[in-house]
């Protein structure tokens, strides 16, 4: 699996293909339809990140040393959202993931997703992800 | 409302956007299209100069000082009082209680006539549509007083179910608290009727007029009700403010809210008396700037005239109406016989989330989610829904703009 660095810069020039919105949010939209989907039975009030907008699953398990995510949510938008970050952090170690800092939403001009009013934004899926990271490195040792 | 149809539009409404500095902004690269004025409207020129002019030449406390500043700042805020008095026709202006907004004025009411007035076993009576603001602070106070929340039910056009509040309405019931137009819905509530009922039986009724003072004439005294509240943010007016209206007796029967300057006469250790009405309900120094800015809000809605805003606003809504069923899998969320310029719909199975973040893309700004009426949206078996809310300085051709740029979210999600 390429570091997490290397997969930000591919996704940065994949974006770079688009010049505007409509193309950009296509294939947000497309990511979305194919985002690795949690699991029935883990689609629970406890992995819910709640928010006032969408609804978002997230759930976190091991393989190995490398950590597995997978998410859902009711708006695709979202879902392509959560697709790209799972696409950057799973399949690493828990330590890549805490001690990340992911700076390729800024560079593909999702910038307003990280508002806070856009209260399932981006911010919210990034922490939970890295408390799941945490919390799964404890049960490593 | 049943007037308004009567009233021929005589605006001129590329003259009255001029007015409103915000309209000429772009979003996103394309001219901005608000339709979220059910959250906040825009204001005139005439109300950002009032709160410049006041900071900048006239700022001092009120009510307190001798000199010169402090008293001509004291009778501009007070000209406000007075103002609003006669917006909504109250008898006195001490009836006008200034409060942070709506959300504050019905916290006052709740605390202060529920401290004296609800007690266990009792109930209050609110209806399904109420945004959080009319639900959560009867909750609190209920649940204090262990006394019981009461729910009038809506049926499926999102209009009160008239039969069941009346017999809801029991000797237990120690005050009716409903709003005057839903912000989800756009519902037009009877509230002459609900109030006249709740009279019968002598019990006092508080009107949410949040989403109505900006699109009906309000006239407290032909309603006759107990309580009006309303934030000055809706009517063109600055965030920060809002009014209370109660009737005097009403007023003066219930104790004071918080405690502070201004609201006393006498201060001892051993004991405080309050002050008079509206003081009473006034501690601490209030917004003054923003209270001077409602005012200028209130003459440029009186320059226009209530009725001919909402003789327009009605044209508007019935357009858009029309326009928006042309949308294929459209579904309005609200289908009131009566009803304002609010309107919610769903498109097909498309989050409205994903609706919202495509039409701001198009500098097309609406509202998505629950609206703070989660349990409204409970009721409709729904998340949320898009919120389109016009005001008077919006066009037909930006309806025309929303329908455009819901064909494209359509194209993109199907
Ligand atoms: C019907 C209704 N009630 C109460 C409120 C709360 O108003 P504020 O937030 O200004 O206190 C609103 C605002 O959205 C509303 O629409």
């Amino acid at each position: 699996m390429a570091a997490i660095k290397e997969i930000e810069e591919t996704i940065v020039e994949e974006f770079g293909y688009y010049d505007d919105w409509m193309g950009k949010y296509e294939y947000i939209i497309e990511l979305g339809k194919s985002l690795p989907l949690v699991d029935e039975k883990y689609k629970t009030e406890e992995n819910l990140i709640k928010g006032c907008q969408s609804r978002v699953w997230l759930y976190a398990e091991l393989e190995g040393d490398k950590i597995i995510y997978t998410a859902d949510s009711d708006a695709i938008i979202t879902k392509g959202i959560i697709g790209l970050l799972i696409r950057v952090l799973s399949h690493q170690t828990p330590d890549d993931i805490i001690n990340t800092n992911l700076s390729f939403i800024d560079r593909i001009g999702l910038k307003e997703h990280l508002s806070p009013t856009r209260s399932n934004g981006l911010v919210s899926m990034v922490k939970q992800m890295k408390l799941y990271a945490l919390a799964l490195k404890t049960k490593m040792l | 409302m049943t007037t308004v149809t009567q009233h021929k539009t005589v605006l001129d409404i590329q003259k009255i956007r001029k007015d409103f500095p915000i309209l000429t902004r772009k979003v996103n690269g394309k001219p901005l299209v608000y339709f979220d004025n059910a959250a906040s409207s825009q204001k005139p020129q005439s109300v950002i100069d009032a709160t410049n002019k006041y900071y900048s030449f006239e700022n001092a406390n009120i009510h307190r000082g001798v000199h010169t500043l402090s008293q001509e700042a004291t009778s501009a805020y007070e000209v406000v009082r007075e103002k609003v008095r006669a917006f909504i026709n109250a008898e006195k202006s001490h009836e006008i209680i200034f409060t942070k907004g709506t959300t504050d004025s019905i916290n006052l009411v709740a605390s202060s006539f529920g401290k004296t007035n609800i007690g266990e076993g009792d109930e209050v009576l609110i209806s399904a549509m109420e945004h959080h603001s009319n639900i959560v602070p009867w909750q609190m106070i209920c649940e204090e007083k262990k006394a019981k929340l009461k729910v009038i039910p809506i049926n499926d056009d999102g209009e009160l179910m008239m039969d069941e509040f009346h017999k809801l309405l029991s000797k237990k019931t120690k005050i009716v608290a409903v709003t005057h137009i839903s912000n989800s819905l756009g519902t037009l509530n009877p509230v002459k009727e609900i109030i006249a009922a709740a009279h019968e039986k002598g019990i006092p009724v508080l009107i949410d007029g949040a989403q109505a003072i900006h699109h009906t004439t309000v006239d407290v005294k032909e309603l006759d009700c107990d309580f009006y509240v309303f934030s000055a943010h809706k009517i063109y007016g600055p965030t920060g403010v809002g009014v209370l209206y109660g009737k005097e007796e009403l007023l003066n029967s219930i104790p004071p809210y918080q405690g502070g300057g201004d609201m006393i006469k006498t201060v001892t250790f051993e004991k405080t008396t309050y002050n008079e009405l509206p003081h009473k309900f006034e501690a601490g120094t209030p917004n003054i700037a923003g209270g001077i800015a409602f005012g200028a809000a209130i003459d440029y809605i009186n320059s226009i005239g209530i009725e001919t805003i909402a003789a327009y606003e009605h044209e508007l809504t019935q357009y858009a109406l029309e326009q928006l069923k042309t949308v294929p899998g459209i579904k309005f969320i609200g289908n009131a016989n009566e009803r304002a310029s609010v309107i919610s719909f769903l498109l097909d199975n498309i989050h409205p989330y994903d609706a919202g973040v495509i039409l701001d893309k198009m500098g097309i700004a609406v509202r998505t989610g629950h609206h703070c009426t989660q349990p409204l949206m409970d009721r409709f078996g729904i998340p949320g829904t898009v919120r389109a809310s016009f005001a008077f300085y919006n066009t037909k051709e930006e309806v025309d703009v929303l329908v455009t740029g819901l064909h494209k979210v359509i194209d993109l999600f199907k």
